[in-house]
């Protein structure tokens, strides 16, 4: 009787096809992350936008030297630095930076700017929403990168 | 429709009342009535897609470990009225050299099809649309529309691709029709009417051990199969398989004509599901439903829904056939066995044996006809698995 059988095998091979899907559908939860309402999940070294870092007494780390700019591989960088006026220093060090911009449509995200800056002043922070109406928004200058929005990010708990 | 059957009957009586003192002649109350009640079970036919879709979508989401629609409505119920005033909106492309009148006849045919499907379904003993004495034979009949309509459809969109798509839909829709209308008869001879009601009332014993679908669970399996064949599911859906070919006869119609199909597609599912619940899952039978004629109604949607969840359900699990597999399913292997089936029945009903000792042969006879043909299934597919790949073996040649 081996169609005995082949009913057998094949109502059980159909049986434990249905209920993966009957015991996905019941017990487990959906993966979905409703991103714009709740947060991302990130690695903590994910490379979002730039910003600009302060020391803990407010002056500002960036002290004009431009090898960001001399890093960066597509020259979305522009700085032009200045000297600090004596009586009301904004960086620790004799120049600071009187323009700095960086054009985000340029940027690749490599973070060679990073690696570059002697001083930590410029990382790549947690904010990935980077999507705008208007080309000119792209060009972020010091007051944009210095202050930047809370990012709608979490670092992973599994990282 | 979730009012007593009582309370049903008082609105009938109190509107026939009202025709009455209008001092309408009795044809044209006759006529009022019968619109009345086509345009109720439209509206219902109508508004029940919406909620199909959003069901299906919730379920598929589900078991794929996603959330469905969730954004239009609470839990995303009035995603579908977006996506149709999205269409709405759509614009109406006819192809130049297009068939004007079946180009935008086949959507509407599509649709009424499946809506005129409905007016013999029995929702309860007393809410029925029409207890017509051969409600299976118009099933059939009315079912046979869909297939024009895709025909129509492909030929007159003047596009071969549709052409051929419409081609695919006849090819599958008749062929699987055969099994579908042999399952159907087989519960029609045990109980010796057409009539759908007929047919509910005729599965009406004890605590639902008169359903037909265990005496005739063979006839159950093959109607199943054959239904989703029929409603164009998977995983029989290789006539518009969205991920490998192109959609097949609706490729040129946009906008709301589209959405007609997709929505007969939807209501056709119900529909089958519909008629298998009556045939075979005793209808709008249940405890209690004597006392309470009302609970019919929630019975046979609760018993449909099931069917239609196991439809969805189905088609989250299993991915499609090829078409030579399912054609050759259905042609060597359901047809074949739903004839035999079909004889034997005949044959065990002519014998007159008393009720328990017919239900129990009927219920041998099914598994017995079940084994033998899987069990020539089993044996040609292994021949065919054992047989020889290639008509001669190539020689490799030695480097």
């Amino acid at each position: 009787m081996s169609g005995l059988k082949d009913i057998v095998d094949g109502t059980r091979e159909i049986a434990l096809a249905m209920g993966v899907t009957l015991k996905t559908l019941i017990t487990e939860a959906p993966v979905t992350v409703e991103y714009p309402d709740e947060p991302m999940a990130i690695y903590p070294r994910f490379r979002g936008r730039h910003e600009l870092r302060r020391y803990e007494n407010g002056m500002e780390r960036c002290i004009g030297c431009c090898l960001c700019e001399a890093a960066c591989p597509t020259g979305a960088i522009y700085v032009e630095a200045e000297e600090n006026d004596p009586a009301k220093p904004l960086s620790p060090g004799e120049r600071h930076a009187r323009i700095y911009e960086i054009n985000l449509l340029r940027c690749i995200f490599c973070g060679d700017c990073e690696k570059a800056c002697p001083t930590e002043a410029i990382v790549l922070g947690h904010i990935i929403d980077l999507a705008d109406y208007d080309r000119h928004d792209f060009l972020l200058d010091k007051q944009a990168l210095l202050n930047p929005p809370t990012p709608n990010t979490i670092i992973r708990p599994d990282a | 429709m979730d009012l007593s059957s009582i309370d049903l009957r008082a609105i009938g009586a109190w509107f026939h009342g009202l025709l009455i003192s209008s001092g309408m002649s009795q044809t044209g109350i006759h006529v009022i009535e019968a619109l009345v009640g086509a345009l109720l079970l439209l509206i219902f036919g109508l508004t029940l897609v919406i909620f199909l879709i959003w069901l299906e979508r919730k379920l598929a989401g589900r078991i794929q470990d996603r959330l469905g629609p969730n954004r239009v409505g609470p839990y995303g119920l009035l995603q579908t009225v977006a996506d149709a005033l999205k269409l709405l909106t759509k614009e109406d492309v006819t192809p130049l050299d297009a068939d004007r009148v079946p180009y935008n006849l086949a959507p509407g045919l599509a649709v009424f099809h499946v809506i005129m499907a409905l007016a013999v379904i029995p929702f309860s003993n007393r809410v029925i649309g029409a207890d017509i004495n051969v409600g299976v034979l118009y099933l059939m009949a009315v079912g046979a529309i869909g297939s024009m309509a895709a025909l129509m459809a492909g030929w007159a969109s003047n596009n071969k691709y549709a052409l051929i798509g419409g081609f695919r839909v006849v090819a599958q829709l008749l062929s699987y029709e055969i099994p579908l209308v042999l399952a159907m008869i087989i519960p029609v001879m045990v109980s010796g009417t057409m009539r759908m009601n007929g047919l509910a009332v005729a599965q009406g014993s004890i605590f639902g051990f008169g359903w037909f679908v265990w005496t005739l669970p063979l006839a159950f399996l093959i109607f199943f199969v054959a239904s989703l064949a029929e409603g164009e599911r998977a995983p029989f859906d290789l006539l518009e398989a969205e991920s490998e070919i192109v959609a097949g006869y609706n490729i040129e119609y946009s906008g709301m004509k589209f959405a007609w199909f997709f929505l007969a597609f939807f209501m056709n599912s119900w529909v089958l599901a519909a008629i298998g619940t009556t045939i075979f899952f005793g209808g709008w039978q249940g405890p209690f439903v004597d006392q309470l004629p009302a609970l019919g109604v929630i019975y046979f949607l609760g018993k449909t829904m099931i069917l239609f969840f196991v439809q969805a359900w189905v088609r989250a699990t299993f991915p499609r056939l090829r078409i030579d597999q399912m054609m050759s399913f259905c042609w060597k292997f359901l047809v074949p066995m739903a004839l035999v089936l079909f004889a034997a029945v005949a044959i065990i009903l002519k014998l007159n044996l008393p009720q328990p000792l017919e239900a129990i042969t009927l219920l041998v006879a099914n598994v017995a006809i079940l084994l033998t043909g899987v069990t020539l299934l089993g044996r040609t597919q292994r021949k065919a698995l054992y047989a020889p790949k290639r008509a001669f073996t190539p020689t490799i040649p030695r480097l």
